[in-house]
Parts: structure tokens; C-alpha cells; sequence
């Protein structure tokens, strides 16, 4: 029997959720338009004072990022575990990891990458230098998908919980934590100009550790889930 | 080929079952009888690893399923209590991309001539969502049509069918069996499958 590859697994997984992601079009709107007014209300609830919204601008649309990456994640399995499909990933014979590490690709195309493209605009409003937004977008791209890696583990050990949504933010939170730091504090060193090299690095350390530890991880968590 | 060895499962702090224990060969399907609740859906998903039982393990080919893993899962279908159907594709594409993730390349035409014979033929474009509960439930039956595992594993397969489509499952069941296929199956309705060996379990009190 000749079973595809890995890499067709993951581009078969992958054309499914973004298939469903695009005939679900409003799921993945409201995320963006999510982080779109959070970000956009403190310039409007803080004033214009130019220098304080510099100041204030990293640190808020991490934030940001953050709250909305974390809102996605309740739809991450949800879905698939309420219609049975989720049972019938596990029972392909398919390493688990691979097809939850082509959902979690999946998440971050749909919830993440928007936010990286849409932050050069949003950085206007917080008048950062065309420097500073370069750092914030690169940030982002580095520290998204961080998130929605570490999320994935929260969202399949609170898959079918009641009260799940908050439980999640508890446990998630303080893991995000570390990339809350750096991903701000690069944009903060880019903004007054400092070298911004070994922040990146460590952005992307995190983004390697997370890729390695994550897609086992979260299909172990799954299985406990299921049963 | 499956062997249940002293199976035990518990449900919050009551005992569904224990000490259960049945082989079955190619070729013969096994009925789960039993009231609600007495554990009939518990005792299927544990046969698929699904559920760890607390006590006892389940072999196929005389080797524990959970270290066969992939490789039992590749000899497994299993028809669970939700229709597993993506309310936002089509019957085509849910099939299909089932197959694919079982390691199935598909071509469309066989998917298509599949759920003519399930009576579907006109409504394999239509995404799922505007499907009925018995239309659903068709499509994801189809997979039986398709498939090559030898093991069929199945939770109320007859829910929801009209007659045709119960007598056309029927002798898609007598073919599995005859090609020395497996199958486990719950039902409530008093379904006469004519197999060379059926064996019963009567679960609860």
C-alpha cells in the first residue's frame, strides 16, 4: 500500500482547514477586527500626546496580539471535536502530531499572519519611526506563531470543558509571558534605537523550542481530552 | 484477529463492565447489545483506543493495539455516534479528504459512483450543513463503500436510514464479512444480518 508522505499529509490537513477557515469567513474577521479596536481605543481613550503613545505603543499591541491570538484558540479543536471529526484524526494512521501541527499552521495563517500584516497600520496611529515598524511586523511574524503554538496546548487540555474559555486564558497567560517580554522589548529597543539582534534571537529560540515541544505535546493533551 | 482480554471500564465511579473478554475471527461480526448506558459506545471506543481501559487489553493479531498504534489504525474504520462530516464541504469533499488522511488517494469518480449507490447521486456538491440528519448520516456510511480496512467498528450505524438505505447496508455488511472482513456494531433496531458467524454481547444487568 503506498500511504502518502508526510508533506502530503500536512498539505492535505492544511487545504481542509483552510477551506473551512475561508467558508467560515467571519471566524477568522473577528479576530482581526478584534485586535483592529482594542489596539485603535487607547489612542482615543489615553490622547494624543505623541511622545506617551511612542512610549506605550510596543507593550500595547503585544497586548493586543496576545488577547486576540488567545480568543481564536476556543475554535481551534472545538470545531472538530464537536462533529466527531477530531476522533476520526486520531484514529487515521497518521502520526497525530503531524496533523495537529498542520491545524496549528492552519490557526496561525488565518488568526496570526492578519495581525503581522495589518501592524504596520496600526503602528501608525502610535506614530512609531518606519524603523520601529519594520521591528513590530518582524516581531510579530517571529512571536505569533509562538503563541498560537503554546496555545494549541491550552486549547486541547480544556477541549470540551465547561467554562473552558477562561480556564484557558489562566493556563495559557503566564506561558505567553516570556514572548510578551521580548516582542515588546524588541520593538521598545527599536524605537530608541538600540541593537535589536539579541532580542530576535531569543524570539526565535522560543519559536524553535515551541515548534519542537508543542505538536507532540498538544496530540498527547488530545488524547487525554477524548476520552 | 481482535481479542478482548478482561476488559474493565468505569464510567465516574460506577463499573460498566468487567472481566470481558471475546475473540473474534475474519469473517465474523460481533453485536453489543445492551440498554442505555450499560457502556456499549464505551466498550467500541475502547476497542479502538479511543479509551484506555482501566483494566485488561485489546489485541489485534495477538499484539497489544496500543503499541500496533498507526499501523491498527490503518486496519480500523470506525462510524462513531457524530456523523464526522464537515458541515461546511460538500459529501465529495468530506469523503475524499477522509480517504486521503487514512493514506486513500481517491479519484473523484470512484467517490461519486460510492454515494450513487448510498442513494446521494445530485447532492454530493451541496455542503454538508444543508444535508438532512439521515443524508449526513449516508454520507459518512459511504466510507464503508471505500475503504480497505479489514475492521469496521460501529456505534448505531442503522441510526436515522430509511429502509433502502438499511437493507443496502446490510449487504454491504454480508460482503465485508464474506471477504473475511470484522465487524463490531451497536444497534437498537432488530436488524437479521446473514453472516457465516455472529457472535452477541449483552451488556449491563
Amino acid at each position: 500500500m503506498n500511504s502518502p508522505g508526510i508533506l502530503a499529509i500536512l498539505r492535505c490537513m492544511l487545504t481542509r482547514d483552510l477551506i473551512l477557515a475561508i467558508r467560515r469567513l467571519s471566524d477568522v474577521l473577528t479576530t482581526l477586527f478584534f485586535f483592529v479596536i482594542v489596539v485603535s481605543l487607547f489612542p482615543l481613550g489615553v490622547g494624543t500626546d505623541m511622545e506617551m503613545l511612542r512610549a506605550i505603543a510596543p507593550g500595547i499591541v503585544w497586548v493586543a496580539a496576545l488577547l486576540a491570538s488567545m480568543l481564536a484558540l476556543g475554535r481551534l479543536f472545538s470545531e472538530d471535536f464537536a462533529d466527531g471529526t477530531l476522533e476520526q484524526l486520531i484514529l487515521t494512521p497518521q502520526p497525530l502530531s503531524v496533523l495537529v501541527f498542520s491545524k496549528i499552521i492552519a490557526h496561525w495563517l488565518v488568526t496570526g499572519l492578519p495581525l503581522v500584516l495589518i501592524a504596520p497600520l496600526i503602528g501608525l496611529q502610535y506614530d512609531l519611526p518606519a524603523g520601529a515598524l519594520w521591528t513590530l511586523v518582524l516581531s510579530l511574524l517571529v512571536g505569533t506563531p509562538v503563541l498560537s503554538l503554546i496555545g494549541a496546548i491550552g486549547a486541547a487540555l480544556t477541549l470540551g470543558l465547561r467554562g473552558g474559555g477562561v480556564l484557558i486564558s489562566l493556563l495559557i497567560l503566564p506561558l505567553y509571558v516570556p514572548v510578551l517580554v521580548y516582542g515588546a522589548g524588541v520593538v521598545d529597543a527599536g524605537i530608541s534605537g538600540l541593537n535589536t539582534q539579541s532580542h530576535f534571537l531569543l524570539l526565535s529560540a522560543f519559536l524553535v523550542i515551541a515548534l519542537v515541544l508543542s505538536p507532540p505535546a498538544t496530540a498527547a493533551a488530545l488524547r487525554i481530552s477524548i476520552e | 484477529m481482535l481479542e478482548a482480554r478482561q476488559l474493565e471500564a468505569v464510567r465516574g465511579d460506577r463499573r460498566l463492565f468487567t472481566a470481558l473478554s471475546f475473540s473474534l475471527q475474519a469473517g465474523e461480526l460481533l453485536y453489543v447489545n445492551g440498554p442505555n448506558g450499560a457502556g456499549k459506545s464505551t466498550l467500541l471506543r475502547m476497542l479502538c483506543g479511543l479509551v484506555t481501559p482501566v483494566e485488561g487489553e485489546v489485541l489485534w493479531q495477538g499484539v497489544n493495539i496500543k503499541s500496533l498504534a498507526e499501523d491498527y489504525y490503518q486496519e480500523l474504520l470506525f462510524h462513531g455516534h457524530q456523523c464526522a462530516i464537515k458541515a461546511e464541504l460538500s459529501g465529495l469533499e468530506n469523503l475524499r479528504i477522509a480517504a486521503a488522511l487514512s493514506g486513500q488517494m481517491l479519484a473523484e469518480e470512484e467517490v461519486l459512483e460510492a454515494l450513487e449507490r448510498m442513494g446521494l447521486k445530485g447532492l454530493e456538491d451541496l455542503p454538508a450543513k444543508v444535508l438532512s440528519q439521515g443524508q449526513k448520516h449516508r454520507v459518512s456510511l459511504t466510507r464503508l463503500l471505500l475503504t480497505k480496512a479489514n475492521l469496521w467498528i460501529l456505534d448505531e450505524p442503522f441510526t436515522a436510514l430509511d429502509k433502502a438505505s438499511v437493507e443496502l447496508m446490510k449487504a454491504v455488511f454480508s460482503g465485508h464479512l464474506a471477504n473475511q472482513g470484522i465487524i463490531v456494531l451497536t444497534t437498537h433496531q432488530e436488524v437479521a444480518l446473514d453472516a457465516a458467524t455472529v457472535k452477541q454481547i449483552k451488556l449491563g444487568p
